[in-house]
C-alpha cells in the first residue's frame, strides 16, 4: 500500500447557526500519516449567513444581519504507526453580527481528540485499493464559555464522543471518501435555572440530543495534491424546532447539509508544507444558518 | 498495537452503550415529597380577601349526610380506585401532592414562556398585535411580555387566594372529614394525612378557579388547561383526600370566585394597552416638546413600543393616583454630564466583558421565550416556599402578594417609562453591543429592577430568614440590566427603589389581612 505523506484538512467549521462544528475533520478523511511523522498547521476560517432556519421555515433578520464566526484553529496530527494517527485540535473562535445590537463573543472553544485507525486495506490489481478505517474521537470545551447565547455564543458546551466509520477507494488518481460518526453529547449546564423547549424545564441542565456526522469526497488525489468535491451532512437524533421568533438554543435540532470543495497542494520547493482550501456552501437545514464558509491554511510536516 | 485497538473499540463500544443509557435531565420539582403543612391556617375563612366582599359571597351548599347512599357511593368510587392504581395515576398523585398552588404556578410559568414571543414583522415591515377573539391564528394570543405575564400570574394568584380563602371558610363551617379520616379502608395514597376537612376539595377548588382564570388570559390552551384541572380533581379522589361530591362543590366555587376577577380584568383597562399609532406619536411629540431626545425602537423595522398604555392598568395594592405619586424625578437627559458619565460606563461595561458577568447577564435575561422576570421571582418564590411547610391557603395568599406587587411594579414602572421615554444606552451611543436583546420599550427606569426590588421586598417579609438574599439577588437583578448594555446604573438603582416602595405596600396589605 502506498504511503500517504500528507494530511488532508478539510475544515468545516461552522456548519450551523453556531459554531458547534469547528473540529478538525481530518478525522473524516482517509489520509493518514506515516510512522513518527508529525504535521502541525494553522487554518483560518470564515462563515457567514444571512438566512436561516427557524425549524423548516427559512428566515432572514434585520436584526442579526449576517452573523459570522470566525476561527484560527491549530491541528496536531502524529503518525504513531503507519495506520494509527492521533490528532489533536484547538480551535480559538469570535462571532459578529452585522445589524442588530448584539454583541459578539470569543474564545477557546473545543479541544478534539482523535485515533484513527486504518484497519482494513486491500489492493485490486496495481492502482486501486480499498481501506477500512475507525476513528474514536473525544472533544470538550477548553473553559466554561457562555453557551446559552446563541446566535452569537463560540459553542454549546457538551463534551462529545464520537465514533466514526470511514471507507475509502481510490482507483488511479480518482478516489471517493465514505465516512459516518455517531456523536454522542453530553448534558450541558446553562446560566439560567429554567428554560423552555417544547416545554417548561426547571433545571439548568439540558439534554443535547446526539448527531450523526456525515461525508462524501470524491476527487482526485495525488501525492502531491488533492483536488475534491464534498458533500456533508449533520443530522440531530430529536432535539426541538426553534419556534417562531425565538432565539435559537442549544438542545435544537441543527440538521444541515452542505456542498463545497477542498484543495490541498504541497509545494515542490518545499515538500513538507502543504496549503489548504475549502469552501462549503450549507444547501438545506433546519434550525441553522445558511452558512457559506471558507478556510485557509498552512500545514507543515516533520519527520521524528 | 493491538492494545491501541481494543482501546478503541472498546471507546466506541463504550460510547453506543452510553448512548442507549437514557440521558436523564429532571426537574428540581420533580420529586418533591407530600406538602406537609405545619399549620392548616383553619381560620384562614377569615383572613381578609383580595376581592371578595365575604368569604360566603359565593353560596356552598351543605353536603349530603355521611348515612346518606349518596355518600356511600362517593366513598365506594374512591376505594375502587385506590384498589388498581396504575403508575401513572399514583404519579398524578405525587405530582399534586407536593402543592396545587405549587403546580399551577409551574404551569403559568410555562404558559408565559410558551407565549413569550414577539410577533415577527410583516412584509411591509409592521406587526399584527395578537387577537384575542381568535387566539390560535399568528400572531398567537397572548404576547406575554412582563406587564402582560406579571398581570397574569396576579390575576391567577389572587383569584386562587380568594378562592381558596372562602374554600377554608366552608371546610370550617361544614367540618366534612376527609374519606381517609371517615372510613378506615380509605387510605391515604401518597399524601399526608391532615385533619383539614374536606368539603368543598381545595383541590377542585384551585382546578375551577384556575381553569375559569385561564379562559381570558390563556384562550388558546383552555382544552389543555381543563385536563389539567381534571387530573387535579381526580388525583384528589384518588389519594382518598377527597369525595366527588367534596370535588363537584369545589369547583363549582373556583369558578364562581374566578368570574369576579375575570369581570374587574375585562375592565382594568388592560385591553387598551397596546395604544394607538396616535398614541404612540404622541410620546415623541411630548418628550420633543420638552427639548429632550425620545426613545426610538432599536429594532429592524421600528416596533410600536410595548404596551405604553400599561400606566393605565387598574392597580391591585394602591390606586392610580399613587401610581403617578411613585413617578421619580426625571433621569439625566442626554447630552448631560451625568448622561455621559452613564453611557461611558455602560460602555466600559460590554467593552470589557467578563465570563462572570455575562453569566449574570443570561441568568436575570428572562427575555423572548421565558416567563420573564415576574416569573423568574415567582420561581425563587416557589422554590423557598417548598421549605416553608405552608398549607394550600397560605401558598396561595403569599404568591398572591408576590403577584399583585409585581403586576403593581409592571404598571408603576410602564407608567415612569412613558413618561419620560428616554433612550436606552444603544441608541445614544450605536457602538455599545449588548449581551441579552435590548427591550423594545424606554429604559428609565428598568423593569428588571422595578420587578426585583418590589419582589425582594414582599419576599422579605414573608420569609424574613431570606431576606437579604432576596435583597442581594434583587441587587444583581438590576447590575446584569447595566452590565448587559441595555440600561444605565440610574435606570437600575432608581427602579430598584421604586420597586421596594412598591413591595411596602404589599407589606401593609399582608399586615392587615388577618393571615399573621
Amino acid at each position: 500500500m502506498k504511503k500517504k505523506t500528507f494530511l488532508h484538512f478539510s475544515l468545516a467549521v461552522a456548519f450551523s447557526l453556531v459554531a458547534v462544528m469547528a473540529k478538525s475533520q481530518t478525522a473524516d478523511d482517509a489520509i493518514m500519516m506515516g510512522k513518527k511523522q508529525w504535521c502541525n498547521g494553522l487554518t483560518y476560517m470564515y462563515s457567514g449567513w444571512k438566512n436561516y432556519w427557524e425549524g423548516t421555515l427559512k428566515r432572514d433578520n434585520k436584526n442579526l444581519g449576517t452573523v459570522s464566526t470566525q476561527s484560527v484553529m491549530f491541528m496536531s496530527t502524529y503518525g504513531i504507526t503507519n495506520k494509527l494517527n492521533a490528532i489533536v485540535s484547538v480551535p480559538y473562535i469570535w462571532t459578529h453580527a452585522s445589524a442588530g445590537t448584539l454583541h459578539g463573543l470569543k474564545g477557546f472553544q473545543d479541544i478534539e481528540m482523535d485515533i484513527k485507525y486504518q484497519f482494513f486495506g486491500t489492493q485490486f490489481g496495481k492502482n486501486s485499493h480499498l481501506l477500512l478505517f475507525a476513528v474514536g474521537g473525544l472533544s470538550t470545551p477548553l473553559q466554561k464559555y457562555e453557551n446559552d447565547f446563541l446566535p452569537m455564543s463560540i459553542g454549546l458546551g457538551s463534551t462529545n464522543l464520537s465514533g466514526r466509520l470511514t471507507a475509502d477507494y481510490q482507483n488511479g488518481i480518482f478516489f471517493a471518501t465514505g465516512s459516518s460518526a455517531f456523536v454522542w453529547r453530553s448534558d450541558i449546564t446553562i446560566d439560567r435555572t429554567s428554560y423552555y423547549t417544547d416545554q417548561i424545564h426547571y433545571t439548568n441542565k439540558v439534554d443535547m440530543p446526539n448527531q450523526l456526522h456525515s461525508n462524501l469526497f470524491v476527487g482526485i488525489r495525488k501525492p502531491n495534491l488533492i483536488i475534491q468535491a464534498q458533500l456533508l451532512n449533520m443530522y440531530t437524533f430529536g432535539g426541538f424546532d426553534i419556534r417562531r421568533n425565538d432565539m435559537p438554543f442549544a438542545s435544537n435540532q441543527m440538521n444541515m447539509t452542505s456542498l463545497g470543495g477542498h484543495v490541498k497542494y504541497f509545494f515542490p520547493f518545499l515538500p513538507n508544507l502543504a496549503i489548504v482550501a475549502d469552501a462549503d456552501f450549507t444547501i438545506a437545514g433546519r434550525n441553522v444558518g445558511q452558512s457559506q464558509m471558507y478556510s485557509g491554511g498552512l500545514y507543515y510536516v516533520v519527520s521524528l | 498495537m493491538k492494545n491501541i485497538f481494543y482501546s478503541l473499540t472498546g471507546l466506541i463500544g463504550l460510547m453506543l452503550f452510553t448512548s442507549a443509557c437514557q440521558k436523564d435531565v429532571s426537574n428540581r420539582t420533580s420529586n418533591l415529597p407530600a406538602l406537609q403543612s405545619s399549620n392548616l391556617d383553619l381560620n384562614a375563612g377569615t383572613w381578609k380577601p383580595v376581592l371578595l366582599s365575604r368569604p360566603d359571597s359565593f353560596a356552598v351548599a351543605a353536603p349530603v349526610a355521611t348515612t346518606s347512599p349518596l355518600y356511600t357511593a362517593d366513598l365506594f368510587e374512591i376505594k375502587a380506585l385506590q384498589k388498581s392504581l396504575t403508575r401513572d395515576q399514583e404519579n398524578s398523585i405525587k405530582y399534586w401532592a407536593a402543592g396545587g398552588v405549587m403546580r399551577w404556578n409551574e404551569i403559568m410559568r410555562g404558559l408565559v414562556a410558551k407565549y413569550n414571543l414577539p410577533v415577527v414583522a410583516g412584509t411591509d415591515g409592521t406587526y399584527a398585535i395578537p387577537n384575542t377573539a381568535n387566539p390560535l391564528a399568528y400572531p398567537l394570543f397572548p404576547f406575554t411580555n412582563p406587564p402582560y405575564a406579571a398581570r397574569a400570574y396576579a390575576y391567577i394568584s389572587a383569584a386562587q387566594y380568594d378562592a381558596l380563602l372562602a374554600c377554608w371558610f366552608y371546610k370550617t363551617k361544614y367540618n366534612r372529614a376527609a374519606p381517609y379520616n371517615f372510613d378506615s379502608s380509605v387510605s391515604a395514597k401518597f399524601v399526608n394525612k391532615t385533619v383539614l376537612p374536606s368539603y368543598p376539595s381545595e383541590a377542585a377548588v384551585l382546578a375551577g378557579v384556575t381553569a375559569e382564570m385561564m379562559k381570558l388570559l390563556f384562550p388558546g390552551e383552555i382544552g389543555n388547561i381543563q385536563n389539567i384541572a381534571i387530573q387535579q380533581e381526580q388525583a384528589a379522589i384518588m389519594s382518598g383526600a377527597a369525595t366527588r361530591a367534596d370535588v363537584t362543590a369545589g369547583e363549582a366555587l373556583g369558578r364562581q370566585v374566578a368570574e369576579m376577577f375575570i369581570a374587574r380584568a375585562r375592565g382594568d383597562n388592560a385591553g387598551k394597552a397596546v395604544g394607538t399609532p396616535t398614541d404612540w406619536a404622541n410620546f415623541v411629540d411630548v418628550t420633543k416638546s420638552q427639548g429632550l431626545i425620545p426613545w426610538i425602537s432599536l429594532e429592524s423595522p421600528q416596533r410600536p413600543p410595548m404596551l405604553p398604555l400599561f400606566s393605565k392598568v387598574k392597580p391591585f395594592l394602591f390606586d392610580s393616583a399613587t401610581v403617578v405619586s411613585l413617578r421619580p424625578d426625571p433621569p439625566p437627559a442626554v447630552g448631560s454630564d451625568q448622561m455621559n458619565k452613564d453611557v461611558a460606563e455602560v460602555k466600559q461595561y460590554v467593552n470589557n466583558v467578563t465570563r462572570k458577568n455575562i453569566g449574570i447577564v443570561e441568568f436575570w435575561a428572562d427575555g423572548v421565550g421565558t416567563y420573564t422576570p415576574p416569573g423568574h421571582w415567582n420561581a425563587i418564590a416557589a422554590e423557598d416556599f417548598i421549605n416553608q411547610n405552608y398549607s394550600e391557603v397560605r401558598w396561595a395568599r403569599n404568591l398572591a402578594l408576590l403577584n399583585m406587587t409585581e403586576m403593581d411594579a409592571a404598571i408603576v414602572c410602564w407608567d415612569v417609562k412613558y413618561h419620560y421615554f428616554n433612550a436606552r444606552p444603544s441608541q445614544v451611543d450605536p457602538s455599545i453591543k449588548t449581551l441579552t436583546g435590548i427591550p423594545n420599550f424606554p429604559a428609565y427606569i428598568s423593569g428588571h429592577s422595578t420587578f426585583s426590588g418590589a419582589a425582594a421586598t414582599i419576599l422579605g417579609y414573608l420569609v424574613p430568614e431570606n431576606a437579604s438574599k432576596y435583597a442581594a439577588m434583587a441587587e444583581e437583578a438590576g447590575l446584569s440590566r447595566l452590565v448587559g448594555g441595555i440600561h444605565y446604573r440610574t435606570d437600575c438603582e432608581v427602579g430598584l427603589s421604586v420597586g421596594n416602595k412598591i413591595g411596602g405596600y404589599a407589606i401593609l396589605k399582608a399586615q392587615n389581612d388577618g393571615a399573621n
